[in-house]
């Protein structure tokens, strides 16, 4: 509170950045402790969370007013004209308090109260079991069990306390493992193919050191292909570019040449090829900085597999490109078709999905199980093996599917949300639009696939809203334990059950559950199958969407349908009984007041359809007559 | 008069047992096809004088070939078909791109049409190419067989492998020899004869008379002239033309004279809820003298004071200011502001010609391939320019509708010829303007008043699509550009347009190759000197036949009364993979997707239709 100078500033101005015209809306700004509200002449509100807040620029000051613009996580961008300097100012440093949080307690999730009580709350932050959800996969089985190696954060502060490992593989083999990996992220289970009976593992990257192997690591990699009662060979994944490898290798030219003349000793017998010179020095800068890939030598039946997904900072601003270009007004088609392309973000798109698609197919067609790594597992990891599980299973695509998964593969292996996200006021180094890059994967899949998915485009532009609102505890801290250590489940709500009680918006009328053809996912990645995601990176700009929803309209038909069907239903046995009880002679008035009631059901839904028209407001929205205080994309 | 030679040379078919059934049941099919009309004889040997499908060679007919140069003029006996014919069949494979098996059987070369005929246990149906179709070909031989390449002008690319090299030669020599005819009068649509539809059927559908009365029933400002009755006024406009009332049609023909190829200002569309309207004309002949004419003058006059008092104007001319101003050298030019007071000047550059076509075969060239890497891909999607034409035509069209709905203001629009741009402007204008033209009938008679009256002379531009090798001479998409267009408009507002992407697709289609006449010749003239309207039948009896209509309509289609503006962000404009990537992507799921909406209006009919039975059916107490 303390660092709100002014509540309310009147006559402040809203203009839309993409709107033909120069009109702009004159209303009132309040300064509330957890929103900006903005309320035009029209009533219409306008609220932003301080939480979304990314950016706040302060212009030169117009005759007009001071023009303030602010950026925000969700991809809105406001832009006010405040009348006098003064109010701008004030407001310009209260934002820039209150955009910044410093500790968690001070994060909205931790005064939000939406009236539930305590076995509420706890019911809420239980409705998603990850255990029932490994029983559902099917382990515990012969092959793989609980361990409980990690109950006490000891071995890996990362990852959940409940792991599921190979049942071969001992505890001194997992904690001598877990030693070898970056972060103690060995590797573990992230999804089985009950059918298949192969596995998808994560872990992170082998600290291999110059020459050092690990005989325990090597162990349980082979468990975890022994594991596989079909295929005795099992792929690793290096979801890192090789080129990256080796430009950072570049920048290491002088440890590298130390390393050749030292490896030249070592190896004095052995003759390094020509062809093979570059390669080894590679691995071999790699490993002695302690980090790198595995060497293939010291694992049998493994096969290695580089796919080139380039790491956040790359993300970061490849997205920040992509923006860029996008908020130009008056954008020509060359410009934004040579902007999407130079920011790369679609390329980036489809090397995620390529992954994917490598994985999935590692497991249907040849039946082994996959290990996915990268730099430390859980940024790329993550990305991965979900859209991977989503692929296989369809279970992920349906609503609560996609909170487990969400759960699974990201909240409970440790994706550093508050990192990434920028939740509190850290290094701005660690922050990428990963999670993003997963939803705009999904997106492209329902896109491709209309009838695969129980949920809608607005499910995932909701849970994009809410990885930034801070709102709910879901993704607040970096690893399991951390939250545990905030007592988040005591002092905060769980975003699932909210996302279920409105589950009405999110369904996707087209969804055909049975259809085989989506049992499993194979999508095209053909570079024109990538589209830019208008409805997120667009989602508040209202006059370049579509003017009517197909989803509303077939979703209100589907609904009729369901309804006239049940009625339908009704009377049908109604009249059967009817039938019965004429036969048997035995109707009397009781009975026949029993039926009457019942009917203005008809009634009601006759006047339903009447109701559920066009809704022709949508068609009122012009070029530049779209109503800007109804700004929330829903 | 033989046309058909399916049977001309003898093919590889030894067994003439087997030879003789296959003829029969090849017979059968195509009659089925309604290819053969009702005259089997005219496949075997046909007396000329018994056949029925003769082409009736009245002595002006005659003159009009030599006048219009309809291509080579046919021999005695009718046997320029035959003496292109190499060969009529072999053995071959056909492939057909991703997502349909590959099929085998017998090819045939006819007249107008590729057939594969599969072996007698093969359960599909005879496969036909009407080789109109045929963009370019490619052949290659190997060994003693032989590859033939075919590349559509619905950009489908299609693959026969041919057994035995002499036959893969003749076919190739064969199939670009007929596909390459420019005869109009011994084209397909004049042999058509479907099953179920009858000859001048729905040629009535649409006459400017039919468009005059509900002009004339809002409003009283404007006369149906019959001046063009001959075609000498302007050979390029229809019979009637919708023009003032207040002028005679002796000024129309003087103005006439002052404008390019004749194309005096004509109403294209009377905006009833702002009392405004949409003219198009083709460039006033200013030259470099700065010529003007009186009676086009007075003709724009008049066109404001039948409006309302003090209505103003506009004059949105296709092209950049600096062009406008070079035309003057070649004898055109734009009206000088001065002698067209109340109007003023809009310069609006949009592509056309050479460009346009060029944009669109690079866009095909880059669709074609499905290795690329993403940013090649953007960068030939961005160097293409096809979504910046799009943008451009509907950001015109927008500035015409808005002068008219929003500023209660007069629109005249034109380019040069006025037979590309313009009619690409004003169409779409009232697309988004006019709820009726977005009906299904309503579009329909929208494409033939704006495009096909209007004289966009569709046998040049669409003689070739995006494969030829030829040297592009009149070629351009201005209509496929169009299409485009309605389709950006129809996924802005999915529920607003009664007819869905397969009617445009089909447009699109037709107009390329047709088996139907509509799309025929380049103007009215040159349709009313074949005969078009009398010996061919007409596109849209052919789409309104109700097996048709669950491909063509839009099932979410609801009377929208308003108008429609589109967003011409690039971000809202969209790559129309429909078409541009219909033959190279599995289009299982969005079809599958699309079932199910039908599924879900269907159901939703039936139940409602059957609740009242139900409701009847309820025993009264």
């Amino acid at each position: 509170m303390e660092h709100i100078r002014t509540t309310k500033v009147e006559q402040v101005k809203l203009l839309d950045r993409f709107s033909t015209s120069n009109k702009a809306l004159t209303g009132t700004l309040y300064l509330t402790a957890t929103h900006l509200l903005f309320i035009d002449s029209h009533q219409k509100e306008t609220w932003i969370l301080h939480h979304h807040i990314a950016s706040v620029e302060k212009l030169a000051l117009t005759t007009s007013g001071c023009p303030l613009v602010i950026q925000c996580k969700n991809f809105r961008i406001v832009h006010f004209i405040v009348p006098r300097e003064r109010d701008c100012h004030d407001i310009y440093n209260s934002l820039l308090q209150l955009s910044k949080q410093a500790k968690y307690e001070d994060l909205y999730a931790f005064s939000y109260n939406p009236k539930q009580n305590d076995s509420e709350r706890l019911r809420g932050w239980q409705l998603i079991d990850l255990a029932e959800e490994y029983k559902r996969m099917g382990v515990p089985n012969s092959n793989w069990q609980l361990s409980d190696a990690n109950r006490e954060y000891k071995i890996c502060e990362t990852y959940p306390r409940e792991l599921y490992v190979p049942r071969i593989a001992s505890k001194p083999i997992i904690v001598g493992s877990s030693k070898f990996r970056s972060k103690g992220r060995f590797p573990v289970l992230s999804y089985y193919h009950r059918e298949k009976e192969a596995a998808v593992c994560r872990c992170s990257q082998p600290l291999s050191g110059f020459s050092a192997r690990c005989l325990e690591d090597e162990h349980l990699l082979q468990a975890i292909s022994k594991a596989n009662p079909v295929n005795r060979y099992m792929y690793v994944m290096d979801t890192r570019p090789k080129h990256r490898m080796q430009s950072w290798w570049a920048t290491q030219k002088d440890i590298g040449r130390i390393i050749v003349r030292i490896s030249s000793k070592i190896w004095n017998d052995e003759k390094i090829r020509e062809s093979h010179e570059q390669k080894r020095l590679n691995a071999m800068a790699n490993r002695a900085a302690g980090k790198g890939y595995e060497n293939e030598d010291n694992y049998s039946n493994i096969r290695f597999q580089f796919v080139g997904i380039e790491n956040i900072h790359v993300m970061r601003s490849s997205l920040q490109k992509l923006l860029e270009v996008n908020g130009t007004k008056g954008l020509s088609v060359n410009d934004f078709y040579s902007g999407l392309e130079s920011s790369g973000w679609l390329r980036h798109i489809k090397a995620v999905m390529d992954a994917a698609i490598f994985l999935t197919k590692a497991i249907m067609i040849e039946n082994a199980s996959v290990l996915v790594h990268c730099s430390d597992g859980w940024d790329r990891t993550s990305q991965v093996c979900s859209l991977g599980s989503l692929l296989l299973d369809s279970f992920y695509r349906t609503i609560r599917g996609f909170m487990v998964l969400i759960e699974k593969d990201w909240i409970s292996f440790g994706h550093k949300f508050s990192e990434r996200c920028g939740h509190l006021d850290s290094d701005p180094k660690e922050v990428s639009p990963v999670f993003t890059q997963f939803l705009e994967c999904v997106w492209h899949l329902t896109e491709q696939f209309p009838q695969a998915f129980e949920f809608n485009e607005a499910f995932l532009l909701q849970i994009h809203e809410h990885i930034y609102s801070c709102q709910f505890g879901n993704f607040l801290g970096n690893c399991q334990k951390e939250r545990e250590e905030l007592k988040l489940k005591e002092k905060t709500y769980s975003l699932w059950p909210f996302l279920l009680d409105d589950q009405k918006k999110y369904l996707n009328p087209l969804y055909s559950p049975k259809s085989q053809a989506v049992a499993v996912l194979e999508p095209n990645t053909v570079s024109f199958n990538f589209k830019f995601w208008r409805n997120m990176y667009h989602q508040f700009d209202r006059t370049l969407h579509p003017r009517q929803s197909v989803f509303n309209i077939i979703m209100n038909m589907n609904e009729q349908n369901k309804q006239l069907e049940n009625d339908i239903k009704d009377l049908e046995s109604k009249i059967k009984q009817h039938k019965n009880k004429q036969t048997d002679g035995v109707l009397t008035k009781e009975l026949l007041h029993s039926v009457r009631p019942e009917s203005p059901t008809l009634k009601t839904s006759l006047c339903f359809k009447e109701q559920t028209l066009l809704p022709v407001n949508d068609a009122l929205r012009t070029i530049e007559g779209s109503n800007p205080a109804d700004n929330r994309w829903s | 008069m033989m046309f058909f030679f399916l049977f001309s040379v003898s093919g590889n078919a030894s067994n003439p047992e087997f030879k003789k059934k296959k003829n029969s049941e090849c017979l059968l099919r195509l009659r089925h096809e309604g290819l053969l009309n009702s005259c089997p004889a005219g496949v075997a040997s046909c007396p000329a004088s018994s056949c029925p499908f003769r082409s009736p060679r009245s002595p002006r007919l005659k003159l009009l070939e030599s006048a219009l140069l309809l291509g080579p003029r046919p021999t005695a006996g009718g046997m320029e078909f035959s003496e292109l014919i190499r060969t009529g069949r072999a053995q071959a494979e056909l492939l057909r791109g991703p997502g349909a098996p590959p099929l085998r059987g017998t090819l045939c070369v006819t007249g107008h049409h590729l057939l594969l005929s599969p072996g007698p246990q093969a359960t599909s149906d005879l496969w036909l190419l009407l080789l109109r179709s045929v963009d370019s070909i490619e052949k290659r031989v190997a060994g003693d067989s032989g590859t033939i390449t075919l590349r559509c002008k619905d950009l489908r690319v299609l693959q026969l492998d041919i057994e035995g090299v002499e036959a893969t030669l003749d076919i190739a020599r064969s199939i670009e020899a007929l596909s390459s005819l420019e005869s109009v009068i011994t084209s397909f649509p004049f042999f058509y004869r479907p099953k179920g539809l009858r000859l001048g059927d729905a040629w009535h559908f649409h006459p400017p008379e039919h468009y005059y009365k509900r002009v004339a029933r809002e409003t009283n400002a404007w006369r149906l002239s019959e001046v063009n009755e001959d075609f000498s006024v302007c050979p390029s406009y229809p019979r009637a033309v919708i023009v003032p009332r207040a002028v005679d049609d002796d000024a129309l023909a003087r103005s006439a004279r002052f404008r390019q190829g004749g194309r005096f200002p004509m109403l294209s569309y009377h905006h009833a809820p702002s009392g405004t309207v949409l003219l198009r004309s083709s460039q006033p002949l200013t030259g470099p003298q700065k010529r003007r004419c009186a009676e086009d003058e007075e003709l724009l006059r008049a066109v404001l004071a039948g409006a309302r008092p003090g209505a103003r104007g506009f004059i949105v001319d296709t092209r950049s200011a600096q062009a406008a101003k070079q035309a003057r050298m070649t004898g055109g030019g734009t009206e000088a502001k001065a002698a067209y007071p109340g109007w003023k000047r809009l310069h609006r550059p949009m592509e056309r010609g050479r460009p346009l076509q060029e944009s669109f075969v690079r866009l095909v060239e880059a669709c074609g391939d499905l290795e690329q890497s993403m940013d090649r891909w953007l960068s030939r999607l961005e160097g293409c320019r096809w979504l910046a034409h799009v943008k451009e035509a509907l950001s015109t069209a927008c500035l015409a509708a808005q002068g008219m709905e929003r500023e209660g203001a007069c629109i005249l629009v034109h380019g040069a010829e006025g037979t590309d741009s313009t009619l690409l402007v004003t169409s779409l204008a009232q697309l988004i303007l006019d709820p009726l033209s977005r009906t299904m009938t309503g579009f329909q008679e929208l494409v033939e008043r704006e495009w096909i009256q209007a004289g966009h002379p569709f046998q040049l531009r669409c003689a070739h699509s995006a494969f030829s090798h030829a040297r592009p001479k009149h070629e351009a998409p201005t209509f496929l550009l169009f299409l485009d267009c309605v389709w950006q408009l129809g996924r802005q507002f999915p529920l607003s347009l009664e007819f869905g992407e397969g009617l445009l697709l089909a447009l699109f289609e037709h107009a390329y190759a047709s088996p139907f006449g509509t799309f025929l010749c380049n103007s009215e003239k040159e349709r009313c000197l074949c005969e078009v309207r009398t010996r061919t039948h007409s596109l849209w009896s052919g789409l309104n036949q109700p097996k048709e209509q669950r491909k063509l309509r839009n099932p979410l289609y609801v009377l929208n009364p308003l108008a429609i503006w589109p967003s011409v962000e690039p971000q809202s404009l969209r790559l129309w993979q429909g078409l541009f990537l219909r033959w190279t992507r599995p289009p299982e799921p969005s079809e599958a997707a699309w079932e199910k909406v039908w599924q879900i209006v269907t159901d939703k009919e039936k139940t409602e239709g059957s609740q009242p039975t139900v409701s009847a059916s309820e025993p009264q107490p």
